[in-house]
């Protein structure tokens, strides 16, 4: 799997979202897409899906244009909340596997036995935690060959984070699947990366391996983070 | 996130710390096998490449080995076992007289208070 953005471009009205980025992915990463919000992180994930269209540039796929059918491939869980009340939790699950040939029942049972999820639980009455974690339970249940989370975390209490983070490594397919998480939550994310993305206003500030990062530059990634954003703004001016 | 690490030091290398001290303390005895890759990537919340990196650092040190197959094991070495011990011992005591000595307290000042605080311990 190759997943590239070529000199990508987007505007929302007036609002550069993006501007000029070129990036590339491959399979058996975790990568970090960093920054705080508004930067332009959900923007290129859902430029990734085919659910959003660049001005400038290209979004290919295994050497494909994305397209609207691209999500076909991809399995994006959004920052927004779009399950049905009344359904229960079981019945979710099944909607998602009729609406993605990818779907695998099996993983998804797992993972609500992992998650402590209850099938017969109604949407309406789980907390927000749950929520989150039933998120995570229809996306990762997908064998897509690209896993986008827009940040799966937010709003999420320690424990749920946790459960959350040993459920992406133990159910993750490193041969076959790419995980690319947006979140500005940076600290919190990093020991899960492979590379780390810095996103500002609308462009990619730099780009690193983690390890690296500490080895050499003896940096924590928010460390390095802050400093790419401070010249951005000292050249800015 | 499952640990806490530092910010300066590469996580593998708190890791590889970590590990050490527990075959130093016998929670992991020679001959033990450590949890795959994976599994030991899911307990500490943490990159599987960060992992591996740790394991093969690991061997390096001769620490453990890995055996085709099988898996990764701690190393039966009982010579080398013993020195990793003695090695900590001595990392805790230089840190122990280096930060006595940033206070002003000399060496000489420092092994009679040592006796004085264990005697009252007795």
């Amino acid at each position: 799997m190759v997943l590239e953005l070529n000199n990508i471009s987007k505007k929302y009205g007036k609002n550069q979202a993006l501007k000029h980025v070129h990036l590339s992915f491959e399979t058996g990463k975790i990568y970090g897409l960093l920054g705080p919000n508004g930067s332009g992180k959900s923007t290129m994930l859902k430029l990734i899906t085919g659910l959003v269209f660049p001005d400038e540039g290209t979004v290919t796929l295994n050497g494909e244009q994305v397209t609207r059918k691209t999500i076909e491939k991809v399995a994006y869980l959004t920052e927004l909340d779009m399950f049905y009340d009344a359904f229960s939790v079981g019945e979710t699950v099944e909607y998602v596997a009729s609406q993605f040939a990818d779907f695998n029942r099996e993983k998804a049972s797992l993972l609500l036995t992992e998650l402590r999820l209850e099938a017969s639980q109604k949407v309406r009455s789980l907390s927000k935690g749950n929520r989150g974690r039933l998120k995570l339970v229809t996306t990762l249940a997908r064998d897509a060959e690209v896993i986008l989370l827009d940040e799966p975390f937010s709003g999420l209490d320690p424990m749920v984070r946790d459960s959350i983070v040993k459920s992406l490594l133990k159910y993750i397919d490193f041969e076959h699947q790419v995980l690319i998480i947006a979140t500005h939550e940076i600290n919190e994310i990093e020991p899960l990366l492979d590379e780390a993305i810095a996103i500002y206003h609308g462009t990619m500030i730099g780009r690193e391996s983690v390890e690296s990062l500490r080895e050499e530059e003896g940096q924590s990634v928010l460390q390095w983070f802050k400093q790419l954003a401070i010249k951005q703004e000292e050249g800015a001016q | 996130m499952g640990e806490e690490f530092q910010a300066s030091k590469p996580i593998y290398m708190q890791i590889v710390d970590k590990i050490i001290s527990e075959i130093a303390q016998g929670k992991q005895l020679p001959g033990d096998k450590l949890p795959s890759v994976r599994e030991m990537a899911v307990q500490m919340g943490v990159n599987p490449n960060t992992i591996q990196r740790t394991y093969t650092e690991l061997e390096r040190m001769q620490i453990v080995e890995s055996r085709r197959g099988q898996g990764t094991f701690v190393s039966e070495n009982k010579a080398l076992m013993e020195e990793l011990g003695r090695n900590m011992q001595e990392e805790i005591m230089e840190n122990f007289i280096r930060k006595m000595e940033e206070i002003g307290v000399t060496r000489d000042q420092l092994v009679v208070l040592l006796q004085s605080y264990l005697g009252e311990g007795k």
